[in-house]
């Protein structure tokens, strides 16, 4: 990929704002929930572990774009849009244990991780290639879904 | 003149009448889009077009190819990239297909049950080297998708010869037709949207190869990497000769691979003498920020330009710039560079160290017969009052590359002359944005242009695979604002794809 930053930030919002939302809902149904927990307590926390990776994302976005600089080819490389999951979800797991930005209740290290690695490798496999299917114009654009066309 | 031919009277006159052509006794056909060249320039054009709703009665293609990736494969295999060698573009830069999804390597994972390929794709270019389709693949892929969209319905055999203004609105495009197959010398269609597609005009020789070739009549020991030159290695594999390659591109690095692999696994006893002009020590560029990785003569990069240029922040910054400042960037994302593959990194080290691989340095100063032998001796300036060094050779190479001067094309020289079409600052053919030409505007009419000929405007990769599809897609989205063709939206782009997939015909 040969993402701008805006695109970078649009690509992520769109599709955590999609398939995130879609995806977490249906593995909201199968995580284990804990003793005592209701269905509400599991998504709370789990729209909370989304929200965090959008948000705090934008913030990773920026230190991916700054290092992007030092690549001639200006890309993003497949295989670092996997590896770059690793500290993301180690940040987002430390959010959610010190309550930012809600305390979500005791929620498992399994289940977060379930939810985060599943999401991580949709999301990965869409945007590197079938999202090109529905957005031709997409990767010429930078990753962008508005702005930098025409 | 002669009944349905062109006159000077005409020839001379920069915008014709319906009458004109009529008194002419040329037959006038109506078509709204013409696409000039018949190439993959065309061919990506009219595909977008055709998955944008057009019908194959709307458009013609005047070309005097029998397949798209004619004119492409004859240079390929003559640059010694034969259908099973690999060539240098991306795996999701896909001609056949402009979603570019699933890409070349997943599909050549899947065709071959060679979960290697897809691999390769997943970890490039940090765990190994750019994945890139063999030409073969590429080719049927052309022929298939060709066959898809009615390629054929809508080619027009015969050569362009002029497109000129209508006295009133849009254009006329008139081309001579294979001789046998029309009651007239010449056929003309009127059109308001013209796509000019015409490639290179033909093989750039060095001025000092040129010189010797025509002033000792050899044509056949000194030769162009891009004109058949077979016999070549036949002779090399023959008997240990020596051969002198100059050029530092992508050709350079597939004329020695050739070389070396004849060596290797055929016998060969070639010495190579491997001549730069720019010799590359080490990474170019001050910035850290902004360094192309080169070492050993060579300036590395994926494909010809950086990847960012197809779609990315490169492709961004280049939009944003005018006139001399664009021409200095395209220079410095582009120009002479090869793709740093293992392989061929690999055997230039054997080489080196075997002895058979010689690299020299240094402008050359002539190229004449060595005396007392059948060969040639390439007379090399020492730089700064240095003495000359000359180097004897049974074969020259020109590896340098394909150069197109508009100028040359007579098609688009005459679009200069008389319509109003301007060079832009690498002296190529002048384009906005959307690869609309500027200045020749005619009422509702469009003349639009893709590939080489568009070197310099505010796209460096517009002679690539995804550079021709961008422009299509550019064009397209303004053909369709004018009410041409469908725009390609969310929904469309996906029922279309999903009939692309089954291969299903349009």
């Amino acid at each position: 990929m040969t993402p701008t930053l805006f695109g970078r930030i649009q690509t992520r919002l769109v599709m955590l704002g999609t398939v995130g939302v879609v995806w977490t809902l249906l593995i909201g149904l199968v995580v284990p929930r804990p003793l005592g927990a209701t269905p509400g307590d599991i998504y709370e926390a789990l729209f909370t572990a989304l929200l965090i990776v959008a948000v705090v994302g934008i913030v990773w976005e920026l230190i991916y774009h700054a290092l992007q600089q030092y690549r001639w080819e200006k890309d993003w490389p497949t295989v670092l849009g996997l590896v770059v999951a690793i500290p993301e979800g180690i940040v987002a797991w430390w959010c959610l244990q010190n309550e930012i930005p809600w305390s979500v209740g005791p929620l498992q290290a399994s289940t977060f991780l379930t939810m985060f690695i599943t999401l991580w490798i949709l999301v990965w496999a869409i945007t590197n290639g079938p999202l090109q299917i529905f957005f031709l114009r997409w990767r010429y654009r930078g990753g962008r879904f508005i702005g930098g066309w025409g | 003149m002669s009944h349905g031919d062109i006159s000077d009277q005409l020839v001379a006159t920069s915008v014709w009448s319906d009458q004109q052509l009529a008194d002419h006794g040329i037959p006038v056909y109506d078509v709204p889009f013409v696409s000039v060249g018949g190439g993959i320039g065309s061919f990506s054009m009219v595909d977008t077009l055709r998955i944008a709703g057009s019908t194959t009665d709307q458009i013609r293609v005047v070309s005097d190819l029998k397949r798209p990736a004619q004119t492409y494969e004859y240079l390929a295999s003559n640059s010694q990239i034969r259908n099973h060698h690999r060539l240098r573009s991306d795996s999701s830069s896909m001609i056949d297909c402009i979603w570019g999804w699933p890409g070349y390597a997943l599909r050549e994972a899947w065709a071959k049950k060679q979960p290697s390929h897809a691999l390769q794709v997943l970890v490039e270019p940090v765990g190994a080297d750019y994945y890139t389709p063999q030409a073969g693949q590429v080719y049927a892929s052309v022929n298939r998708e060709a066959a898809r969209i009615g390629w054929d319905h809508m080619v027009t055999p015969g050569v362009v010869r002029h497109v000129r203004r209508r006295d009133r609105g849009d254009y006329f495009v008139l081309y001579t037709p294979p001789e046998g197959t029309a009651a007239t010398r010449r056929v003309a269609f009127r059109c308001r949207y013209v796509h000019l597609a015409v490639g290179y005009p033909g093989v750039r020789f060095l001025p000092d190869l040129m010189k010797y070739r025509q002033q000792y009549n050899d044509y056949q020991r000194v030769v162009n990497a891009y004109e058949p030159h077979d016999h070549v290695y036949a002779e090399m594999r023959q008997r240990p000769c020596t051969v002198v390659v100059r050029g530092a591109g992508i050709v350079a690095s597939r004329v020695l691979q050739r070389l070396i692999d004849d060596r290797e696994d055929h016998g060969a006893q070639t010495t190579i003498i491997h001549l730069f002009r720019t010799y590359v020590s080490g990474p170019q560029g001050t910035k850290a920020t902004f360094r192309r990785p080169g070492k050993k003569g060579w300036a590395y990069q994926g494909f010809n330009f950086p990847k960012a240029s197809w779609g990315g922040q490169l492709r961004d910054q280049l939009e944003s710039l005018e006139g001399d400042e664009r021409r200095e960037f395209i220079d410095s994302i582009g120009g002479t560079n090869t793709a740093p593959r293992k392989s061929w990194r690999d055997q230039l080290d054997r080489g080196e160290a075997e002895g058979f691989y010689v690299q020299a340095r240094g402008v050359v100063h002539s190229v004449v017969p060595a005396p007392d032998s059948r060969q040639i001796r390439t007379v090399v300036a020492g730089p700064n009052g240095l003495p000359n060094t000359q180097y004897d050779a049974d074969f020259i190479i020109d590896a340098t590359g394909l150069e197109a001067n508009i100028e040359e094309h007579r098609v688009i020289n005459d679009l200069l002359r008389h319509v109003g079409a301007q060079k832009n600052v690498k002296g190529r053919l002048d384009v906005e944005r959307d690869f609309h030409v500027r200045g020749v505007d005619n009422g509702d009419g469009r003349i639009y242009a893709s590939g080489s000929m568009t070197l310099g405007g505010y796209y460096a990769g517009v002679d690539s695979f995804l550079g021709l599809q961008y422009a299509a897609m550019r064009i397209h989205d303004n053909l369709a604002a004018s009410g041409f063709g469908k725009r390609i939206g969310p929904g469309r782009s996906t029922s279309q794809w999903w009939k692309w997939a089954r291969n299903v015909a349009i």
